[in-house]
């Protein structure tokens, strides 16, 4: 099937052997320091940490653990919002896709995708909670006029009981994240072509969407779908912004555990994070036998006749609201935080700062310069090198076939999957042992540990969707592999290419954790100074470092989407395509 | 080899009457010790939560560079218990030297885990020359922190103080007692708050309560057990159970941080905060995050004092930079800004009268902050209680609240 129509005998074994080591590179750089880490992990959580104290191995930790107040409530309240808010996210874009394909409102998403993702997870949420607490921008907007309040109401509007905030939170990052992994898995199923059968055959395009195209794309973004719930089950900043904070998420009191200041606290929280590492496995594994169930339910349906489906009209207005309101209420958000960090005070009803300044900007400005720098330079080497690593595996696959390394390569996503405190405080011992804590080569490497999974998972349908005919003809032109990956089929999908780095690069620029162990406060970025000045709680300096924050990885997004859309770019190529 | 060599060399130090390892290595004389801080890089790991802290961590950095050729770096930390998990990473990879913290800002809990861990430098303040200014008899908390005596392994920086808070444009007349804030509670429910009790002021909160409210307040001072624990917080948790459901949000839900509440008060969703700053209303009116009507009130049966110290791991790669940063700290000049109601407005840990008069001039003509009480309207200090207290709190409000 991968054969070329015309052998090409040289250039093929040359390229295969080079792109051959790729797979084994890639799940080397990434199994050293997750084992080394979780092993760590692992040890604490038997009672094994000499330095502090643990020298014999016992199950001490997990009964510490099991009897702390609230546990249960913790782990009902992660469960409950972790899989709230990845049905929710799933339901929205699936529903958005078969209500409004092709239509304006569609291709408005679709260019407000880029802004959405680059906003970091932190500073949406905080935006969210400046503008939806109680006393917060819309109820200042309305008050007293409206409301009559002339303080804020006494209402639980974020940190409430159920999760509600911290379920809008997460979607604010998860709808834009599977709606833009959803553009890219659409681009290879031909829509259109398959609607148009469907109807031929005189079925409605709901019915198409919901029995012909659905499964089709669902196949295609399963993989992002399961980080989404790994990431909501498991989430620390966003959940310490919106979560009810007594019991909150086992997220957070794992992270209240591992940085109390009971030193022994290690132990029991190491146990905890083993017990939410098999909770999030145990998530998938339920959510991989739901699919089952789906697909089972979704065929009897078929046979039964079809589903009863809603008016396209009424239901593509529910889901074009439900995709928008994460949209509007991130640039709400976003507006709050500036309108902020340029108050001299701001007290509530005031619907407006009544006392402007620019004094915080100028305090700030230059204390900004240098993490902007290594936020810059950290998040370019790390999605450069995350991107070249994901051209190589994928480039593997299609010379070589899927190798067995290649089939391995889903363990790539245990960073995401693993509860980061958990694996990253072992991590960080390591990184001493080898003396290269605070290098830039930790950084990178660490940054690199979460940005490549979701380089490699933007880039990896659209590379494997990829006509290879192309190529073939390509050879046949070129006359060598080299040539035709150069010339042809990056430059054919240099849009996911530069997506997939926008992608990484934000990545990057959002971590926080593994910031704080790597750099060891000797590299610091935009994210860790957001978050540590956002714990003095003052919104006009939270304001101008969110911004700051959110400022890079947007601006790389759309140099991207320009790159992405250059015609001339293309023609060009094809240009050079003919006459070499 | 080396485990031979090693009991060989104890033996060794012991016969000759050495100092511990690490204070051998360091330059006998402070002229030693400053010559090799010239050109070092000190990495001094503070909370960065509070702006007029930063900026006067900022100052200390230029100050010390151009006195003594150091350079100063803030590493800014969420949390305190995040660079002490850094040097227990450093040990447990077995890094004894060059270590990546330089100087800490801590006290209370954690200056007592890593003082039982084996995680600090020292004792070194005898070797600081401004350390002879500490007014270590009139402010005892500058050498026992927590009860524990400090041994000279943290040098004090700034004095805290309990305070509370107050919007007086709603709250004309504050209640001054513990009983008088339960009274007020009543009649005004979700006017007041404490941060969450794993944050250090919601355990304060706590903690002050039970000073009050204790039949004897000297049974503070000593570690308590579990039984002893019982029946003498009996009271304090009878008030806590009346006062709870009137707290802010009836008590269901609470602040992250002491900043987090300080935002309620600004916004009016509270009337009455906690404070470990004697200085925060003012502070806070002059960064514009506070009302202009906000005023401070302490108990009349007085409130719990303590003091900030910086602390050097045991195995800090810049021990002499970080002895330089330290000294520097208890100069009249650095204490006299540290004072200043526009900065940060922490009462000093110096001596005045061991101050020659021009120095004392530095602090006599200091300006008196629009809502700071004066030294004598403060009073003086409760001593802290033994950190076994507010574990014991800690436990036991989880206990009966966390579910």
């Amino acid at each position: 099937m991968g054969t070329p129509l015309l052998p090409l005998k040289s250039g093929r074994e040359a390229g295969s052997g080079f792109l051959r080591l790729f797979p084994a590179t890639a799940l080397l750089l990434f199994l050293v320091p997750v084992a080394a880490g979780l092993a760590a992990t692992g040890l604490a959580a038997f009672g094994f940490l000499p330095a502090l104290g643990g020298t014999a191995l016992s199950l001490a930790p997990f009964r510490e653990f099991f009897s702390l107040p609230g546990l249960s409530s913790s782990i009902g309240l992660t469960l409950r919002t972790g899989f709230l808010a990845a049905l929710l996210s799933l339901g929205i874009v699936l529903g958005l896709c078969g209500t409004l394909y092709e239509t304006r409102l569609f291709a408005l998403l679709r260019r407000l995708i880029a802004p959405l993702l680059s906003l970091p997870h932190a500073a949406a949420a905080i935006g969210l909670s400046f503008l939806i607490a109680p006393s917060g921008w819309l109820s200042r907007l309305l008050s007293p006029g409206l409301t009559g309040w002339q303080r804020p109401p006494d209402l639980a509007l974020v940190h409430d009981p159920f999760g509600l905030s911290l379920i809008v939170g997460l979607l604010l990052k998860e709808i834009p994240y599977l709606l833009f992994m959803t553009f890219a898995a659409l681009e290879p199923i031909r829509v259109r072509e398959q609607i148009a059968a469907c109807r031929a055959l005189g079925h409605s395009p709901g019915a198409a969407w919901l029995h012909i195209l659905l499964p089709q794309l669902y196949a295609r973004i399963r993989l992002p779908v399961y980080a989404v719930l790994a990431f909501s089950l498991s989430v620390v900043d966003v959940a310490v912004i919106l979560a009810p904070t007594d019991p909150p998420p086992l997220s957070v009191l794992l992270y209240r555990l591992f940085t109390d200041r009971d030193l022994g606290l290690v132990f029991p929280a190491a146990a905890g994070a083993l017990l939410q590492l098999a909770l999030t496995a145990a998530a998938i594994g339920l959510w991989r036998i739901a699919e089952h169930g789906v697909r089972w339910a979704l065929r009897r349906l078929v046979r039964a006749g079809g589903a009863p489906l809603p008016r396209r009209p009424r239901a593509g207005f529910f889901f074009g609201a439900a995709a928008l309101l994460p949209a509007a209420l991130s640039l709400g958000g976003a507006l709050a935080l500036a309108l902020w960090s340029f108050a001299r005070s701001w007290f509530f009803p005031q619907p407006l700062p009544v006392d402007w300044t620019l004094a915080h900007w100028s305090r700030h400005a230059p204390e900004l310069l240098r993490p902007a720098w290594t936020t810059f330079a950290a998040g370019f080497l790390a999605a450069g090198i995350g991107l070249l690593l994901a051209l190589g595996c994928l480039q593997n696959e299609r010379v070589n076939g899927r190798s067995p390394a290649a089939r391995t390569l889903w363990l790539l996503y245990t960073p995401l999957l693993v509860p980061q405190i958990a694996f990253l405080s072992g991590l960080q011992i390591l990184l001493v042992r080898l003396g290269i804590d605070g290098t830039w080569t930790a950084l990178i490497g660490s940054h690199l540990l979460f940005a490549f999974p979701y380089i490699f998972l933007s880039l990896a349908d659209p590379w494997r969707a990829f006509d290879r005919r192309y190529r073939t003809v390509a050879l046949s032109l070129t006359g060598s592999p080299r040539r035709s990956f150069l010339r042809v089929e990056l430059p054919l999908l240099r849009r996911a290419v530069l997506f997939s780095f926008a992608v990484g690069f934000a990545v990057s620029a959002n971590q926080y954790l593994s910031t704080l162990f790597a750099g060891a406060g000797r590299l610091t970025t935009l994210t860790v100074e957001a978050v540590t000045l956002s714990s003095g709680n003052d919104p006009r300096v939270t304001g101008i470092y969110a911004l700051a924050q959110a400022a890079l990885p947007l601006g790389v997004f759309f140099t991207a989407v320009a790159l992405g859309t250059r015609r001339r770019f293309c023609e060009s190529t094809h240009h050079r395509v003919n006459r070499g | 080899m080396r485990s031979r060599i090693r009991p060989l060399l104890f033996a060794a130090t012991i016969l000759a009457g050495l100092p511990a390892a690490h204070a051998r290595e360091l330059p006998p004389t402070w002229e030693g010790v400053r010559e090799r801080a010239r050109g070092q890089t000190v990495y001094w790991n503070a909370w960065g939560g509070d702006e007029p802290t930063n900026a006067f961590i900022a100052w200390v950095g230029r100050r010390v560079k151009e006195t003594a050729g150091v350079n100063l770096v803030h590493v800014k930390l969420t949390l305190t218990a995040e660079a002490v998990s850094r040097v227990v990473a450093e040990k447990a990879a077995g890094r004894h030297e060059g270590g990546s913290i330089d100087l800490i800002w801590i006290n209370g809990e954690n200056f007592l885990a890593m003082k039982e861990q084996g995680l600090l430098f020292g004792p070194f303040t005898h070797r600081l020359p401004h350390f002879a200014l500490v007014d270590t008899t009139g402010k005892p908390s500058t050498v026992v922190d927590f009860t524990v005596p400090t041994e000279g392994y943290e040098s004090p920086w700034r004095m805290a103080r309990i305070v509370y808070v107050y919007d007086a444009a709603r709250l004309p007349r504050p209640p001054r007692s513990i009983p008088a804030i339960l009274a007020w509670a009543k009649a005004n429910p979700g006017r007041i708050t404490h941060p969450r009790i794993r944050n250090f002021l919601g355990s304060t909160f706590l903690k002050q309560a039970l000073y009050e409210l204790i039949a004897d307040p000297g049974r503070l001072t000593a570690p308590v057990g579990a039984e002893d624990f019982a029946l003498l917080s009996a009271p304090l948790w009878r008030w806590y159970e009346e006062l709870k459901p009137r707290l802010w949000r009836r008590g269901e839900q609470f602040p992250e941080s002491g900043p987090a509440m300080r935002a309620l008060l600004a916004d009016g969703e509270i009337d009455i905060m906690i404070s470990f700053n004697p200085n925060e209303a003012t502070a806070g009116i002059a960064r514009g995050v506070l009302p202009p009507s906000v005023r401070t009130f302490v108990l009349e049966r007085g409130t719990i004092g303590n003091t900030s110290f910086v602390a050097i791991p045991y195995n800090a790669a810049h021990k002499e930079g970080a002895l330089v940063v330290a000294d520097f700290l208890l100069t009249p000049e650095s204490q006299a800004r540290a004072m200043h109601p526009e900065g940060m407005g922490n009462p000093t840990v110096l001596d005045l009268r061991r101050l020659s008069p021009e120095d004392r001039r530095r602090f006599e003509t200091l300006p008196q902050g629009v809502a700071t009480l004066s030294p004598e309207a403060l009073g003086r200090a409760l001593p802290e209680p033994h950190p076994s207290w507010m574990n014991r709190i800690v436990a036991e409000w989880e206990r009966r609240y966390s579910r």
